[in-house]
This record gives structure tokens, sequence and C-alpha cells, in this order.
């Protein structure tokens, strides 16, 4: 597959072939609720045009790891990150970057797929008409972007109807089409099958295979089987509960090869959480 | 095998072993007909206030000199009923107050649904709500000797005190909490799932209040429209107050004083025994009345249509 040129994105080289191999590279984070530590001293790299994959049991943070990736945490009030991520090279916290710019290019699918109640081709040119794209690529960026999410035959003959008529697998492709039709360089999404039943979850991963090649895909998930399909790394976080408070932190545990976390493990609770000994 | 067991223990099922507590059935029929009679009240009500309206306002109209509904004021002791003059009063005020309580309340609306943080909403919505407790004879009299001296005046220095400009203020004032309390309810009720897409994808959040939110929540926002439209048309006492109800020659300037249909009503109704028997004095305030519910009612279903058109669910 072919990346489509698209005059959505700036010129600045972010998909150029020399851009440096690391997508995303997070150092040293930590996430705070108030005053209330939820995630610690997290290091995670993304390569270039792989998945990763971030699992873990309920409450380990790896959705507010996520979050931190597209400065989506600055939505929750008393949200506060700290250490540094770095996207292409560039700190996203730093003080003269702006959230809005980090979004267009970090693109998001949700875990209940969130259609606007809009019909199907508006929620697709929701992202190009607030960027300012020329309403007569419209069309284009539409079929390309359903086609990608492999939803183009079934809603071709009725673009202009509610997205909200469509099935909940319908819908969550639609949001990866209306995120790609950003043209992003990177797709993260947070447990983006969990609302879904078992087809609908293998049309989605078909899909994240198929645009592996123009997109690297950071994929929160709680299913490990999924995982260990789609993902070329794979992330493995856990909690800490402190004993004298009871507060809950979560941890990165371990981060290699999606093959190594799977039969291999450094970790024993990795180990444990793998094999479903999760203790 | 384990199904004919299980027919072995238990006995035989007969009808009345599933008909239940019969007292209890028939208490759950009396509860019902208790609720839908408290429905029917306010409709019987409604029925019967029209229909009074209704008969009075007839026979004004069979015994009224149909050239006495066009003239140059409203001085129904004397005789003259020029509708257009209370119409059109009507109309400076209501503009005047939805001109100002719409964007105000609306902007209102969305800064509390989209910007403020949780601990300003906390404080800034009881402020609102409590700016819609004054009573409106004190908000009358703050538009009188306030608005009108001070911003009217200041615009136009040779209006009199009592003007149709000032009672407009007034009756804004009294209505810009019921816009953004109204609006506020239905933009926070939009889900945070379609602000976090629209988030996602990079709008800022003013895109994201006007094209997601305000899309979504605007049944309730034409509903806070329709609402407010209706309270403006139907305050009395600001109007009376600030308005000049004693001044009852036509005029189609905002700056001077008029008379609306509800200071009309309310300044005619002001000795009402004395009113019975002078004519058809009496039978105009039914028939002002007829007509600002009929205003009131059609501004409702022109409302519903629009709501119809543009909704989107979610």
């Amino acid at each position: 597959m072919t990346v489509e040129p698209d005059p959505a994105v700036a010129t600045d080289g972010t998909a150029a072939p020399d851009a440096p191999r690391l997508v995303l590279d997070a150092k040293d984070l930590h996430v705070y609720y108030g005053e209330f530590l939820a995630v610690r001293n997290v290091h995670l790299a993304v390569p270039h045009n792989e998945i990763v994959a971030m699992i873990g049991p309920s409450g380990c943070g790896k959705s507010t790891v996520l979050r931190c990736f597209n400065r989506m945490n600055e939505l929750i009030d008393d949200c506060r990150v700290t250490g540094e991520v770095r996207y292409h090279g560039v700190d996203l916290y730093d003080r003269q970057v702006d959230a809005v710019e980090v979004r267009r290019r970090i693109g998001m699918v949700f875990q209940k797929p969130n259609p606007f109640p809009k019909s199907i081709y508006d929620n697709i040119v929701f992202g190009p008409r607030i960027a300012g794209v020329a309403k007569s690529e419209f069309d284009g960026i539409v079929e390309s972007s359903l086609r990608k999410a492999a939803l183009w035959d079934e809603v071709k003959d009725r673009l202009k109807s509610s997205a909200l008529g469509l099935s909940g697998g319908q819908q969550q492709r639609l949001c990866i089409a209306r995120a790609v039709a950003s043209n992003p360089d990177v797709l993260l999404m947070d447990e983006p099958c969990s609302a879904l039943d078992p087809i609908a979850t293998g049309k989605i991963e078909d899909l994240m295979h198929e645009i592996k090649a123009e997109y690297t895909i950071v994929i929160v998930t709680h299913n490990m089987q999924q995982a260990a399909r789609v993902s070329d790394r794979t992330a493995f976080f856990t909690v800490e509960v402190n004993p004298d408070s009871d507060r809950r932190t979560g941890v990165l545990v371990e981060y290699d090869d999606t093959e190594k976390i799977f039969s291999n493990p450094s970790d024993s609770r990795t180990e444990n959480y793998v094999t479903g000994r999760f203790g | 095998m384990a199904l004919t067991d299980h027919a072995q223990v238990r006995p035989a099922l007969e009808i009345g072993d599933l008909a239940g507590n019969r007292r209890r059935r028939r208490r759950e029929g009396r509860i019902r007909l208790f609720f839908l009679a408290a429905a029917l009240t306010s409709l019987v009500i409604s029925a019967l206030i029209v229909g009074s309206l209704a008969v009075e306002a007839g026979r004004f109209l069979v015994g009224v000199d149909p050239s006495a509904l066009w003239t140059t004021g409203w001085f129904p002791r004397e005789g003259f009923f020029d509708i257009k003059t209370l119409l059109v009063a009507t109309l400076i005020v209501t503009s005047v107050a939805m001109v100002v309580a719409g964007p105000i309340g609306f902007a209102t609306a969305v800064y509390l649904s989209e910007y403020a943080g949780a601990r300003t909403r906390r404080i800034l919505k009881p402020v609102l709500e409590t700016l819609a407790g004054v009573p409106s004879v004190v908000l009358g009299f703050f538009a009188l000797t306030w608005i009108s001296p001070h911003i009217v005046q200041g615009i136009r220095p040779a209006a009199p005190l009592s003007n149709l400009a000032s009672a407009g203020l007034g009756v804004a004032i009294l209505t810009i909490p019921l816009v953004a309390s109204v609006s506020e309810d239905a933009m926070s009720s939009v889900p945070r799932a379609l602000r976090e897409a629209s988030a996602g994808l990079g709008a800022r959040r003013m895109t994201t209040s006007l094209r997601v939110v305000v899309p979504a929540a605007v049944s309730g926002l034409v509903a806070a429209a329709i609402l407010a439209t209706s309270r403006a048309i139907g305050e009395t006492m600001v109007v009376l107050i600030a308005g000049g109800a004693d001044q009852a020659q036509f005029t189609a300037s905002p700056f001077q004083p008029s008379l609306t249909m509800t200071a009309a009503m309310a300044s005619l109704a002001g000795g009402s025994d004395a009113v019975v028997g002078q004519g058809n004095a009496y039978q105009s305030l039914f028939f002002v009345g007829l007509l600002l519910f009929l205003i009131t009612l059609g501004l409702n279903i022109v409302a519903n249509r629009i709501v119809r058109r543009v909704r989107q669910k979610y």
C-alpha cells in the first residue's frame, strides 16, 4: 500500500525517509491525578511502522500512558504529567507545543465506538474540515479512508445517512477511518475491540495488519491473544499497591518483542500474567 | 432423565399458582388511575383557561367596532383598542430582551459546559440561579432607575425615563439565567465520548463546542430560546414599571414609552371592578390574553418543527 499524498499534513518531514527510527519515546514518565501518582516511571520507545501492544490488568495505567502520547490527559481537570515524551525527537510536553497540533498527527481510536451523530461522510471529513483542507478533496479522502478501514463496500451507497445506523463493528471501523482521514502517522488505539463481537474484532485486527505499513500503532488491549496476534512488541504493565495507603500505581514491568513476552518473559510477573496465573 | 426427576419433585402447576395476589393487582390498577388523573388535571385546566378566554374574547370581537382595533393607541376605557400598539411594543421588548439575553446566556452556557473547571462551575451556577430568583418587581425598578438613565439615556439622551428599551433590558436580565441554565444542561448532557473524539482529531475547544456539542445539543438549545422568548413575552412587572404603562400611544421606537400586551392587561386589571361595565374594556382583557396565548402556542409549534428537523440523536 502506498501513502497517498494529502495536503492536510504539513510538509515538515514527519514521514520523511530520514526521520528518526523512534516515533515515540517516553522517558521517566509519571502521571498524577491531583496528588495521587497513577503511573510511575515509564520508559517506552515505539519504533517506526510497528505495532506496540500494552497489556496488563485493570487499573495498571496502560490507557493513561496511551493518552500521554497525544496529550489527551489534559482534558482531565487535575491530571499532571512529568518526564518527557519525544515524538520524532520533539518533546510533546515542551511549552511551545500545541496539543491540538499533536493530535492532528497522532490519531486516536477509543474503547467505545464514538461516531459523531452526523452522516458517515461528515464523520470522515471532520478532521480534514477543521484542518482547512479544500472541500474539493473531501470525496477522495472519504473514499480512501473508508477503503483503508475496509468499510467502503459496506457503506458507499449510504454515505449521507447517519453513522449511528451502523453496527458496533462498523462504527468502530468508521472511527478508524475518521482518524485515518486526518492523515496522522501514529494511531493510538484504546481497547478498540472491547465492545465488539469476535467477527468484528477479527476484521479490525486484519485491518491493523494492512495499515501497519503506513502507520505506527500503539494499542491497549485486555485481550492477550489479540496482543500476541497483532503486535510486534508488547509492554506489560501491572499495579503496585502501596500497603500503607492502599493507593494503586501502575508500573511498566517489561517491554520486549511480543514473541519473547509470550514465550520467554524475563520477569516472573509477566510470565504469571501471560500464562493466566496472575496473582 | 433430569427433567423427569424434576417433574416428580414438584407438584403439577395450576393457573391459580401464577395468579399472584389479587388485592395487589387491584391496587396497582387504582394507583394507575390516580396518576392518570394527575396527568389529566393540567390538561383540563388548560382547556378551561382557553375556553374562558375564547368565550370572552369572542364577546369582545362581536361587540367591538372594527375601526376601533386600528387607531393610534390602546385606551380601552375610551373605546380605543389599537391592537398593533400592544403587538409592536411586545415585539420591541421581546426583541431587545432576546438580542441581549440570547448571546449572553448562550455564551455563559458554553463557558460553563465546555471551558469552566469543576470548581468554577460549582460557584458560578448557583450565582446564576440566584439571579433568576430576583423578583421581577425589583428588576422593574432597577430598569427604571438605573438601566434607563445610565444605559438607554446614555445611548439616546432624548429618551424619556420610561421606555421600551429599558424594559427590554430588564427583561433580558431576567431571562439570561434561564437561557444559560437550560442551554448548559443541554450541552452538559452531550456524552464526553463525543468531545474526546473531537479533541482526538485535533479540534480546539471552540471547534468542539460549535461543531460537535452545539449540534448534538440543539434541541435543548432551541428549547432554551423558546422558553426564554415565552418568558420575555409573558413578563409583566418589568414592562409595567419601566416601559411606561401610562403611555399607550402607538410607537415603533424602542426609545419611547408604550404598552405591551401583558402591561395592558395588568394596568387594566389594576382596578378590575371598575373595568366591569365600561363598554368592552373588561372583555378586551380576554381578547389580549387569548392573543398572547396563541402567540406562545405558535412559538412552541414552530420550535418543535425546528427541533425535529435539526436534531442529532446521540
